[in-house]
């Protein structure tokens, strides 16, 4: 009977006053966590307005050529050349330091102009830019690989606030989105 | 006397059920969720955009402004001609697009332009857009593509 008496007594009940806690925290976890998927792109940077000031003279071997044609036809300082052709050139080009004396003086001093033709189908025009910009990613790899030992973007996640970017300092991205031709 | 009424206070229960709390909850975030709608501005243009490599993640979204440009969508289905979007509204004339990039660079100088361009769009037209942004000082500006999936 004492027995019976003492089961009786036993709560059986889980306390529950803190699942509205458990949930509220739940919500601000994915609330702050979910990121609607943010623009991903080949971002540059448009030349200023041309009557603010004069564009700085740019001596020819210094300045890479390349123009695409409406029918997708590139030509890289006036030769016809494959798209696939164009991301050794711009590294050469980019690399030269002064050896070939047709090529640019320095990294710092090459300069790629990228012209079209008016007609052109806007997806050459980025298969095309897209070869010019990975032509420099991969020249930054490379130079951070020496530098530090891994890939560019690896290095610029271990700058500090103030430190220098010494591989943006050494390979200056100067890709030239030039006016484009009538016609 | 008084002894009645304290024993009568002393036998009320207290507490505030609280079991159904979360529940209540839980109602709050599904009613939320079914009825949100992610505001997303509607295509008057076709816009398929193309692949490329050398792709960048853009991490500030509140700085991004989309320029859509491509075949305008007719109503029975087909496509026109190429035309310029920027947020709402077909721009009818290019000088819009340096007003409307003027205003938004006076309230965020740090916009990103964000161009979704077509793949059969001409790049003359594209042209005639950068130089209003240049007109506008909306100079960084960003190619949209996808990831190449090589």
């Amino acid at each position: 009977m004492a027995l019976l008496k003492k089961r009786n007594k036993r709560e059986a009940e889980i306390p529950s006053s803190s699942m509205a806690d458990i949930a509220f925290l739940l919500l601000i976890f994915f609330l702050v966590t979910t990121t609607i998927d943010a623009d991903k792109g080949i971002y540059t940077q448009l030349p200023p307005k041309l009557d603010e000031q004069e564009p700085p003279e740019i001596r020819q071997r210094n300045l890479l050529n390349v123009l695409v044609a409406a029918d997708g036809n590139v030509l890289v300082d006036n030769e016809l050349t494959q798209i696939s052709q164009i991301r050794p050139l711009v590294k050469r080009h980019v690399l030269n330091n002064g050896q070939d004396p047709d090529l640019s003086e320095s990294p710092q001093k090459a300069v790629v102009s990228f012209k079209t033709e008016r007609g052109l189908r806007y997806d050459t025009y980025i298969e095309v830019l897209d070869e010019l910009k990975s032509a420099y990613n991969d020249l930054r790899d490379d130079y951070a690989q020496q530098l530090a030992g891994v890939d560019y973007g690896v290095y610029r996640t271990r700058l500090g606030e103030d430190d220098e970017d010494e591989v943006k300092a050494a390979i200056p991205v100067k890709l030239s989105l030039a006016e484009p031709d009538p016609g | 006397m008084s002894a009645h009424f304290k024993k009568k206070s002393a036998n009320t229960k207290q507490e505030i059920p609280t079991a159904s709390l979360p529940d209540i909850i839980f109602m709050l975030l599904i009613f939320f969720m079914v009825t949100t709608v992610l505001r997303e501005t509607e295509l008057k243009v076709r816009v398929n955009i193309p692949s490329a490599e050398a792709v960048q993640k853009i991490d500030q979204k509140r700085l991004i402004q989309y320029i859509y440009i491509g075949p305008e969508q007719l109503e029975g289905g087909g496509v026109g001609e190429a035309a310029v979007q920027v947020n709402d509204d077909i721009v009818e004339d290019l000088p819009d697009v340096r007003q409307a990039m003027y205003r938004r660079m006076l309230e965020e100088p740090a916009t990103i332009v964000s161009l979704r361009v077509d793949n059969e769009v001409e790049t003359g037209l594209l042209y005639d857009v950068q130089q209003e942004l240049r007109e506008a000082e909306a100079l960084r500006i960003n190619y949209s593509t996808n990831r190449d999936a090589e």
